[in-house]
């Protein structure tokens, strides 16, 4: 389920080409919600890294991104930095939460990390909430405006780099991997300090993708406050990972665009309430977990080969289909 | 008359593993026949096939009716009781709780099985609440028997009870098998790696090799056959 | 399928020689602890009493997660959502006049149900085909249905639930107890009770046990396994009924499609912090929980409620680190 070089080179160049050119046929609002796209373009990817490395799944993304939107919002509002500037910040920022949460969960196979990022996913809009001194509370903060094109641009320039960057990173592993597999099992475990560092270091790599992708998304609405990073975020990233395929790169721009997309379209074209977004969502991922299409495909071979503990962090099916 | 349990070229697969192919055999009632063979022979292979764990294909009937594609727990309730490989204890459970378990399809009060069962099995009286996980290997074989015992069947299928046992409490094993069948009425299919032992205890046996049944016959026969004590069962 | 985590050797300190008298001495010292606490102030004895209200319905939240994860090492995510729906349902029957005691022995039997059809319609397909964690993520996908389900019927303003309680303090030795407070505790402990016994004196207990530790051997023995687990699933519905049932009326709650949320991540904590294996554990830690977080709130100024979450989470991640199998878990090691 390989497919050839080319053919990946030739999809990417061909989407790559539409979404460069596709900001100047729309509106200045659909470039807003393009630049959402890329947003969660960003954060989906993120997720995916976490899966393809340790196999398991984060509920906690919205969490990150909001680490990162609060940094920039922070930095911006009320020390003065350039919006941009505060990118690379916020990818720190969120890089020692996703260790912080990451050390302790990812020692567990199974739903360990799944569980406590759920957690994180709640907990951080408390602690915004809480200390509002410092991030605007309830209030929230506002934030300087943006024309669409802006956004769009910048949202899908990080995109790229951040795309390009999850393949270097996932490229480089597998060799390695897949060497400790096959050397032996009681090398891969007798350094076994290392896997776990790997592991902690690449949550930590997808928690600072997730902030990227939180402090571009505080710019696209301008305004930051602890309800716009609640739980539903963090479960709309996992639903745009299971539809675009889990662990996988190359169906996370599906997964974006479902995600940010389908909620619009069943609401204005279809007259749906906005409350029958989340039932329909659910069903979808119960479905696709049940008939198991590519997505799950690929997190049952991953699953599998954590399972028979010959590699812990061989991010198989990371290399397209 | 008709056979108790009669299997015509079974088949039976795990996944793209072919592990039986077209076993046939008969067990009478009241008989014990033995299944011998080689490891990887198919004996475990064929009592899984009867009892509905594995799936396989061919014609398996019991008591007349066909077996069909009923799964284990439909199995149970037609009178076949499968010790499995293993003994299948519920090491977690008590002593007691197991005999209940392995009495779990019949209706009514267990008063009449529990006296029986104690009466082979006296011992276990004392150690009802001990976790029959920490029975001694022998114990836990014994238990395995007093479940199946419990479930009164007409059918029982031991899967090498001999296993990692002392050859006293092998020969306590086998002398209560044939009392089952003497005072019970029980029909006994023993998949067996102890072929000497086994043909001593039986009425018939078949001999399996790489799925397939190789030879059969009644065990005295068998059991004074130099050359097919030699190459088929080890001795 | 007994538990079965890999402790990973941190190659710091941090690994306690935990021997088998230590948590139960810490238990008895926080016992004896709140008991003097109370005898001196009456604010504390207050804080403890509605601590382990709070405490008694996480603990039911966390026994039902103990319930499916013992038969099927899954965690249910939506196990609160669930709760969430029933209550919802409960709160119908009042408004359509429905008297409350009715009203809550309906909701139990329309719960069970409810989590049986959820098993075998939602669940059970994705079993069959994937693993563990495709069964987790599917139930992700149930929390994200159910709750969305809720908001979509009724609508997702906030409303306000009865209390099954009649309004009324009780006076011991000048210390104000309030009847929810009581009752929640009664009925939370009393439906684990009820549970226990089920488990423990029961056929159909026994068949649930032995199909959660040993599937095969109990087919062998003629127990419907699948059956079951829609029965467990039933259950543990059931349970989360009555912990919504219990902590919608409290004022700080109240009924909203999102208000098992913040409980459910107790329940965790609770059911983690027991080892995911032990209800015993799993009501322990519950009631620990609740009483720790509601003294810590009265008493350390800057423990506010928005961090009482948080405050759990950081508890759950450190036991995590300490002792990875629960207080109350065996440590297996699975061989390699």
């Amino acid at each position: 389920m390989r497919t050839s070089v080319a053919v990946r080179a030739g999809v990417i160049a061909v989407a790559a080409i539409v979404i460069a050119v596709l900001p100047f046929a729309m509106s200045d609002y659909n470039r807003t919600q393009g630049a959402n796209v890329g947003v969660f373009f960003m954060a989906i990817l993120g997720l995916n890294i976490v899966t393809g490395y340790t196999g398991q799944i984060s509920i906690g993304h919205g969490a990150f991104m909001a680490i990162g939107g609060y940094t920039t919002a922070i930095l911006t509002h009320g020390h003065g930095w350039n919006d941009v500037a505060t990118l690379p910040i916020s990818a720190l920022v969120g890089f020692a939460a996703g260790v912080v949460v990451g050390v302790p969960a990812l020692r567990f196979r199974g739903a360990y990390l799944a569980l406590v990022t759920f957690a994180v996913a709640l907990a951080v809009p408390q602690i915004a909430k809480n200390y509002s001194g410092f991030t605007g509370g309830t209030e929230g903060l506002q934030l300087p405006q943006h024309t669409g094109l802006w956004l769009y641009g910048t949202a899908w320039t990080c995109a790229a780099i951040l795309f390009v960057l999850a393949w270097l990173l996932l490229r480089a592993r597998t060799g390695r991997a897949l060497r400790a597999v096959r050397d032996s099992e009681v090398a891969a475990a007798s350094s076994g300090v290392s896997l776990a560092v790997y592991k902690t270091a690449a949550f930590g790599v997808s928690a600072a993708f997730a902030a990227v992708a939180g402090s571009i998304y505080v710019l696209v609405i301008s305004f930051v406050n602890p309800d716009v990073f609640g739980l539903t975020l963090s479960l709309y990233i996992l639903i745009g990972a299971v539809v675009g395929g889990l662990g996988s790169l190359w169906g996370v721009l599906v997964g974006a665009a479902f995600v940010q997309l389908l909620p619009i379209g069943l609401t204005s074209s279809h007259g749906l309430s906005s409350q029958s977004v989340p039932v329909i969502f659910g069903a979808i991922v119960i479905v696709v977990m049940a008939l198991v299409p590519r997505g799950a495909a690929d997190l049952l071979r991953i699953v599998a080969a954590l399972s028979s503990r010959k590699s812990q962090d061989n991010p198989l099916g990371l290399e397209g289909r | 008359m008709a056979p108790l349990l009669a299997l015509r070229d079974v088949d039976a697969r795990y996944g793209p593993i072919h592990a039986l192919h077209g076993v046939t055999l008969t067990v009478g009632e009241g008989e014990i026949v033995a299944l011998l063979g080689a490891n990887g022979a198919g004996k475990t292979t064929t009592l899984r096939a009867i009892s509905g764990t594995v799936r396989r294909t061919g014609m398996l009937e019991f008591a007349g009716r066909p077996l069909g594609r009923r799964g284990p727990e439909s199995v149970a309730r037609l009178g076949i009781a499968h010790v499995p490989e293993g003994r299948g204890t519920f090491s977690e459970l008590t002593v007691w709780e197991n005999l209940r378990l392995g009495a779990y399809v019949r209706r009514g009060s267990l008063k009449a099985d529990t006296a029986r069962v104690l009466q082979y099995f006296p011992w276990i009286e004392a150690r009802r609440n001990q976790q029959a996980g920490t029975l001694s290997g022998g114990e836990q074989q014994m238990l395995a028997l007093a479940r199946a015992v419990m479930q009164r069947p007409k059918l029982l299928l031991l899967d090498e009870p001999s296993l990692g046992l002392a050859p006293l409490v092998v020969a306590e094993i086998f002398r209560i098998v044939q009392e089952l069948v003497k005072r019970e009425g029980a029909t006994v299919l023993l998949v067996e790696q102890n072929a000497r032992s086994s043909l001593a205890v039986s009425d018939r046996a078949y001999v399996l090799e790489v799925g397939r049944v190789a030879v059969e016959g009644s065990s005295d026969e068998l059991a004074e056959n130099e050359d097919i004590r030699r190459s088929y069962l080890g001795y | 399928m007994a538990v079965s985590q890999l402790t990973r050797t941190l190659p710091t300190t941090v690994r306690i020689k935990w021997t088998g008298w230590v948590v139960p001495a810490i238990l008895a010292g926080g016992c004896i602890f709140l008991v003097v606490g109370s005898i001196q102030s009456a604010l504390f004895a207050q804080q403890t009493v509605s601590g382990l209200a709070n405490g008694g319905i996480y603990a039911s939240l966390a026994v039902a997660l103990v319930l499916i994860y013992r038969a099927t090492e899954v965690i249910n995510f939506a196990q609160g959502a669930l709760a969430t729906f029933t209550t919802f349902v409960a709160w119908q029957l009042l408004q359509w006049g429905l008297p409350y005691w009715p009203t809550f022995v309906l909701t139990l039997l329309i719960a069970f149900a409810f989590g049986a059809t959820v098993e075998l319609v939602a669940i059970r397909p994705v079993e069959r085909r994937g693993n563990v964690l495709t069964v987790v993520i599917a139930s992700i996908g149930l929390l994200i249905l159910v709750e969305g389900a809720v908001g979509w019927i009724w609508k997702p303003t906030v409303r306000f639930m009865p209390s099954p309680f009649p309004l009324h303090f009780w006076n011991v030795g000048g210390v104000a107890f309030s009847s929810q407070d009581i009752g929640t505790i009664g009925v939370s402990i009393a439906s684990v009770v009820v549970l226990w016994a089920f488990f423990r004196f029961t056929k159909l207990g026994l068949a649930m046990r032995a199909a959660a530790v040993r599937p095969h051997a109990a087919r062998l023995v003629g127990v419907r396994v699948s059956w079951l687990l829609s029965l467990g699933w039933g259950l543990a519905a059931t349970l989360g009924a009555i912990a919504g049932l219990l902590v919608a009326p409290n004022p700080s709650v109240q009924l909203s499609p999102s208000m098992m949320d913040g409980i459910l991540i107790y329940a965790f904590a609770a059911a983690v912090l027991g080892g995911l294996e032990s209800s015993i554990g799993a009501v322990v830690a519950g009631l620990a929980i609740g009483v720790v977080l509601s003294l810590l709130g009265s008493y350390v100024s800057w423990v506010t409620p928005q961090l009482q979450l948080p405050a759990a989470f950081v508890l759950m991640l450190i036991v995590l680190l300490v002792k990875p199998s629960g207080l109350f878990g065996r440590t297996t090691v699975r061989k390699v």
